[in-house]
């Protein structure tokens, strides 16, 4: 590397410090090339990113578009280029809501909004309520934090494999606790399938992320400056009258932020599910990325499951590209 | 734990908070501590546990302790090999991420040209989106150059960490580039004025500087690495699967054995756990600058 660099000339500074040394042929020799380096540097540091970023995310993105439009099944795996065009009829396929394969679609859709609605409100909930009632010193604060960011530090599949033992029905702590313990359901639940496994992908998605609200949330508290809650007391404001009148507004622009990644987290989360269910997600814990998962890789018929995607990839484009509008307008105002 | 907060302390006036609030307060930070730890609490007593044990009526106290389900685990599926497997990925992927980032990174902090802006709005806007969107294509891609040039990607390991390296790449190049605008250009400057190259001045000047910064990139390119499930689900098979895949093979046989998994869950937990303690206090300032600003 060092040796590469000696001979591309930084800067003018440099090309006199090293005039002295150098005869003059030479330096002319190299003045050009030189200054083509120096314009061509910054983006030679980048190729090596940009080509992984290119080969991993944005080549797929486009052939994942041009597979939307074939007919690509387990025949034409091996040479999935010459798979015959199909138009528009993955698409055709996958949004006919009345058909078997868009039904369900339609089924994982709403589910996924249902459970993205209900987890973000929860994580957002736990998190803002822990970091404002814990904004104050008092003893053990600092362990309290340490603790809160347990379920953030672990890998997710061996927090989600531990709740997948804790709903287990004969064996799970979850049983043992509602029903033999406390008595609340009158006998013991299955929670990872049928309805119930609704409440357990839930519960597993808010204790994943709502340490990630409490940091922001936590962060986002700094910024409010402290002058405000000092006149409020004087003023004779409360506690109660300074987190309504004072915090939460003073969050806004943190947690509009925060809202939107909890969105897109929430949204693709795979991990969850596929640990929680396997293969074999129940009707009511059938989130999309899953869905688009098996509905891929159990048929094999990835021309549908690429039509999946970019519809996935449309709506979260117009959401996100919405509530930006949205959100940065309001601040305009 | 010193943390981003900690200015933040006694910020409200000075009257002592109501009884209301104190109590409000036990309870809430109370139950919230409860959830965040029973999970790590099932995970550690569970591991200590025999067969029967987990088997049956969940007990909240082991009564024979035993640590045998830690030898067990190692026999029951291949468990080293996944180990060595997940290792050499996350490693592999951790050091050249880094590299590429550091490269990006000091582009980006150093240098104006055209389509910076450009460059980072796509590479960050990469992170938006779902994993599945890219998994058909990518697979199809690795199948492809496999068959054109025979270098397998396509369930070999290296495939796996071209995959991981770039899931990092983003932040990492966010971060560092941040991270080297708070290093004072005067010091690269005076490296280029006593002649040297660009790039010597960031080897020689600039990264010296920000070790703390690379150690945790390379921290969180290896935890991103180590945690994912989705890619590695697809791209493997029985002798390059991963951890987070091979934790599933304890319940695919007759018997679950939770115990074993539990233990096994533990040991896998541990060099992230050991990372995050490592840099959180750098991670969770990364993390959190951008949603504050």
């Amino acid at each position: 590397m060092a040796r590469a660099s000696t001979s591309a000339p930084a800067g003018p500074e440099r090309t006199q410090a090293r005039a002295g040394g150098i005869s003059p042929r030479a330096s002319a020799r190299r003045a050009r090339p030189g200054r083509l380096r120096r314009i061509s540097l910054p983006y030679l540091l980048l190729l090596p990113a940009l080509l992984f970023e290119l080969l991993v995310h944005l080549v797929p993105m486009v052939v994942g578009v041009f597979i939307s439009f074939k007919a690509l099944t387990q025949l034409y795996l091996a040479q999935w280029e010459h798979a015959p065009w199909a138009g528009l009829g993955n698409y055709r396929t996958v949004a006919d809501f009345n058909g078997p394969i868009g039904q369900a679609l339609l089924h994982s859709f709403v589910v996924t909004c249902a459970f993205t609605a209900i987890a973000i409100g929860l994580s957002w909930l736990f998190g803002c309520a822990a970091a404002i009632l814990a904004q104050d010193r008092f003893r053990g604060r600092g362990v309290l934090r340490a603790i809160f960011l347990t379920p953030y530090a672990l890998p997710a599949y061996t927090s989600v494999i531990t709740w997948a033992f804790m709903f287990q029905y004969n064996n799970g702590l979850v049983n043992q606790v509602l029903h033999n313990e406390l008595g609340i359901t009158s006998r013991p639940t299955f929670w990872l399938l049928g309805d119930n496994s609704f409440i357990a992908l839930v519960t597993v998605s808010v204790w994943r992320n709502w340490p990630f609200a409490f940091l922001v949330i936590m962060a986002g508290l700094q910024s409010i400056p402290r002058e405000l809650y000092e006149a409020a007391a004087i003023d004779g404001a409360g506690i109660w009258q300074q987190i309504r009148h004072i915090t939460m507004p003073g969050l806004r622009p943190v947690n509009q932020v925060l809202v939107l990644v909890l969105f897109l987290w929430t949204f693709n989360d795979f991990t969850t599910p596929f640990v929680l269910f396997g293969n074999a997600a129940p009707q009511n814990a059938d989130v999309i990325s899953l869905h688009i998962y098996n509905a891929s890789f159990l048929t094999w018929n990835f021309g549908e499951g690429s039509a999946m995607s970019v519809l996935l990839l449309l709506f979260l484009l117009v959401v996100s590209g919405g509530y930006l509008l949205v959100t940065s307008r309001r601040r305009d105002a | 734990m010193p943390s981003p907060g900690g200015k933040a302390a006694a910020i409200r006036g000075p009257m002592a908070p109501p009884r209301s609030f104190i109590w409000t307060r036990r309870i809430v930070l109370g139950v919230l501590t409860i959830f965040a730890l029973l999970p790590v609490y099932v995970m550690v007593s569970s591991s200590l546990k025999p067969l029967q044990d987990v088997s049956g009526t969940f007990r909240w106290i082991p009564s024979p302790i035993t640590f045998s389900p830690y030898i067990q685990m190692w026999q029951t599926v291949p468990l080293g090999r996944y180990f060595v497997n997940s290792l050499i990925v996350c490693t592999c992927a951790a050091l050249v991420s880094v590299l590429l980032a550091t490269f990006a990174a000091y582009a980006v902090s150093r240098y104006r040209f055209r389509g910076r802006r450009v460059f980072t709005l796509v590479v960050l806007s990469t992170q938006m989106f779902p994993g599945i969107l890219f998994l058909l294509p990518l697979f199809l891609i690795f199948v492809s150059i496999g068959n054109a040039t025979g270098i397998t990607l396509y369930g070999s390991l290296t495939g796996l960490v071209i995959t991981y390296l770039t899931f990092s790449l983003p932040f990492s190049i966010w971060l560092l580039a941040g991270y080297f605008d708070s290093i004072p250009r005067g010091l690269d400057e005076a490296a280029l004025v006593d002649g040297c190259g660009p790039l010597s001045a960031l080897f020689r000047v600039v990264i010296p500087a920000a070790i703390p910064g690379i150690i945790t990139v390379a921290i969180y390119a290896f935890m991103t690495a180590w945690s994912e499930v989705l890619f590695a689900s697809v791209m493997t098979n029985d002798t390059t699967r991963t951890l987070a895949v091979g934790l599933r093979d304890y319940s695919t046989q007759t018997d679950v054995y939770w115990n074993q998994i539990m233990a096994a869950s533990i040991v896998v937990s541990i060099p992230v756990v050991a990372g995050f303690l490592l840099m959180q206090r750098f991670l969770v300032a990364g993390l959190t600058a951008g949603a504050v600003k």
